[in-house]
């Protein structure tokens, strides 16, 4: 269990209080400048807050009531740093050695070979691509054994296919992570793919906590996020491959039709469907060229401060979240309980909008 | 060829070399990472043996050295003998003079290691020392070696100071500088040219061994 509280003034107000479960992902979602590297940097000890308490599996590190404030280096994290830092001195396999507290050569293969980098221990990392020097780090931060992993945009520096995999990496090794994960981001998508909580920052404070949905019906939260950053999470099972190159995922609530996805059929997959590429039609429409439609019902309508509303749509278990004109709404005289149709372009969901389910 | 005077000048660049080669590496390294008020002050009281004329720092040496000066009263309790005019005094001011050269490459090399990269090396569970021997060091050395090889050849060149605080005494504080000086102010013009030479050559393969070893860092970095 970690526990932060940080509070200061200077050089930016913050006021920010969590807990993170082991094994729990939480991410700190906020624009730059919003303090959520430095809130990072704090539970490493980088930074150091006028006030504040951090405490990890019971052991305060932090408390600058009693006075006390650990070193970095006598506190157990494994840090993922954004430009990747590693060190350019030393092969892959030495930078995860030199997070040991004793050389153990085998661990540290077993370590990169768990980030898939088996064939290239002795590479510099110099001669390594950025994802793969995000890997070494990742298996660096590791090596540490750490009580918390903290992530600081990871997957910024990166291009988006390599981004790509690398979040689907996360997510696979999450059953091995029995530690606190924090994963700080401005990429809402980032955090709702790997996210199990978020807390959305602004200027130094919590606008909304909660889970990927809570954080999604919260208008503060959502405008502190922007609101083009408004979307839902759906599973799906990647059904079958169809000649025209389309992959047909199935849902509790219909058919959706993607571009090519990159598993094998049966594959749980989540997708993430922006909040204003969604159609909402009260009838079942015809002669579209829309190629997915799902079925649901109007679950709650929330109006925005500007000329839109937020229509969450219950699909099963599940909500689709739609961004349509006050006046549409007004138009369709939509209300809540009604059924209702959400129409969705196959292109309007990006590649890196889909990834793994999560396996916990 | 005066061979003590060259072997007294090696001897006084090396003493010189092994006493700021920690001086470099700790202030160096103190002036690349710590923000402190002062700061500025501190850089430019490293820099001012750089421009002021030696005879200038040399007197001013020979004045804080000399008796009933504190530092020559404390030298003279300890040793028994003064300061000034031995080989001892000639160190300690070649110390002083080389400060910039010892320093201000150090200082270079240490800012070159990002604050990123001494952040990785905290987390990865190295203590202070730990990280300056395993991640700062390696990484800032070819900073650190060019400002040893600065400081040796500029103490077997430095002349104006020597002669201040040395004079010029022959096995103690005659360095070959001092020497090549007094052949030619003996007409003495084929032993200044051949005393000459050897500097040159020492000077350049000094400088061509730096190079060397930059270039073998280099390639092993990039």
């Amino acid at each position: 269990m970690l526990e932060v509280m940080t509070r200061a003034t200077s050089p930016i107000p913050l006021d920010v209080a969590f807990r993170v479960a082991p094994g729990e992902l939480l991410a700190l979602v906020g624009h730059s400048g919003s303090g959520k590297t430095t809130l990072l940097r704090s539970i490493a000890g980088l930074w150091h807050p006028q006030q504040g308490r951090i405490v990890v599996n019971g052991t305060p590190w932090l408390d600058t009531a009693s006075g006390l404030d650990l070193p970095t280096y006598r506190r157990r994290v494994g840090y993922v740093f954004q430009s990747y830092a590693l060190f350019p001195h030393m092969t892959a396999l030495g930078n995860v050695m030199a997070a040991m507290d004793a050389a153990d050569g085998d661990e540290a293969q077993r370590l990169l070979a768990l980030m898939g980098l088996g064939g290239l221990a002795r590479r510099r990392p110099a001669d390594l691509s950025g994802g793969q020097q995000q890997r070494v780090a990742i298996a660096r931060a590791l090596a540490r054994r750490p009580e918390v992993l903290l992530l600081d945009e990871p997957f910024s520096a990166v291009d988006r296919a390599t981004r790509e995999a690398l979040h689907g990496e996360i997510i696979g090794l999450r059953q091995h992570l029995a530690m606190p994960v924090v994963l700080v981001t401005h990429d809402v998508n980032e955090a709702q793919l790997l996210a199990d909580r978020m807390v959305v920052i602004k200027e130094g404070h919590v606008v909304q906590e909660g889970t990927t949905a809570e954080v999604m019906s919260d208008a503060a939260a959502l405008r502190a996020m922007g609101l083009r950053e408004v979307a839902a999470m759906l599973p799906a099972i990647v059904g079958e491959y169809q000649a025209d190159g389309l992959t047909r995922l199935d849902t509790p609530s219909g058919s959706l039709f993607l571009p090519e996805i990159d598993a094998a059929p049966g594959t749980a997959l989540r997708v993430r469907i922006m909040a204003h590429e969604v159609i909402l039609s009260r009838s079942r429409p015809e002669g579209l060229s829309a190629q997915t439609i799902l079925e649901g019902t109007v679950a709650r309508i929330m109006p925005g401060a500007g000329p839109g509303v937020l229509v969450h749509v219950a699909v099963g278990e599940h909500e689709i979240l739609a961004r349509i004109t006050r006046r549409a709404a007004a138009q369709m005289a939509l209300e809540p309980g009604q059924p209702v149709h959400a129409i969705l372009k196959t292109m309007s969901v990006a590649r890196d909008h889909v990834a793994p389910a999560r396996t916990r | 060829m005066d061979w003590t005077a060259l072997w007294l000048s090696m001897r006084l660049a090396g003493w010189t070399v092994v006493i700021l080669l920690p001086v470099s590496i700790l202030l160096g390294r103190f002036l690349a990472y710590r923000q402190f008020r002062g700061k500025g002050v501190a850089e430019a009281l490293v820099m001012l043996p750089l421009v002021l004329p030696p005879t200038v720092l040399g007197f001013y040496l020979l004045v804080a050295f000399g008796r009933n000066s504190p530092v020559g009263d404390l030298w003279q309790n300890l040793f028994g003998h003064q300061l000034v005019f031995t080989f001892q005094g000639l160190l300690l001011a070649s110390v002083i003079f080389n400060l910039p050269f010892a320093i201000q490459p150090a200082q270079r090399g240490f800012e070159a290691v990002s604050k990123e990269l001494r952040d990785a090396a905290s987390c990865c569970g190295m203590s202070p020392a730990r990280k300056l021997w395993r991640v700062e060091l390696p990484l800032a050395w070819p900073g650190v070696l060019t400002a040893m090889v600065l400081t040796f050849a500029h103490t077997l060149g430095e002349f104006g100071i020597v002669l201040m605080v040395g004079g010029s005494i022959p096995g103690e504080t005659k360095t070959i500088a001092i020497a090549i000086y007094d052949r030619v102010q003996g007409f003495d013009d084929q032993g200044a040219a051949t005393m000459s030479a050897v500097l040159v050559a020492i000077s350049l393969s000094t400088i061509a061994l730096t190079f060397w070893l930059s270039a073998r860092m280099g390639r092993r970095l990039s």
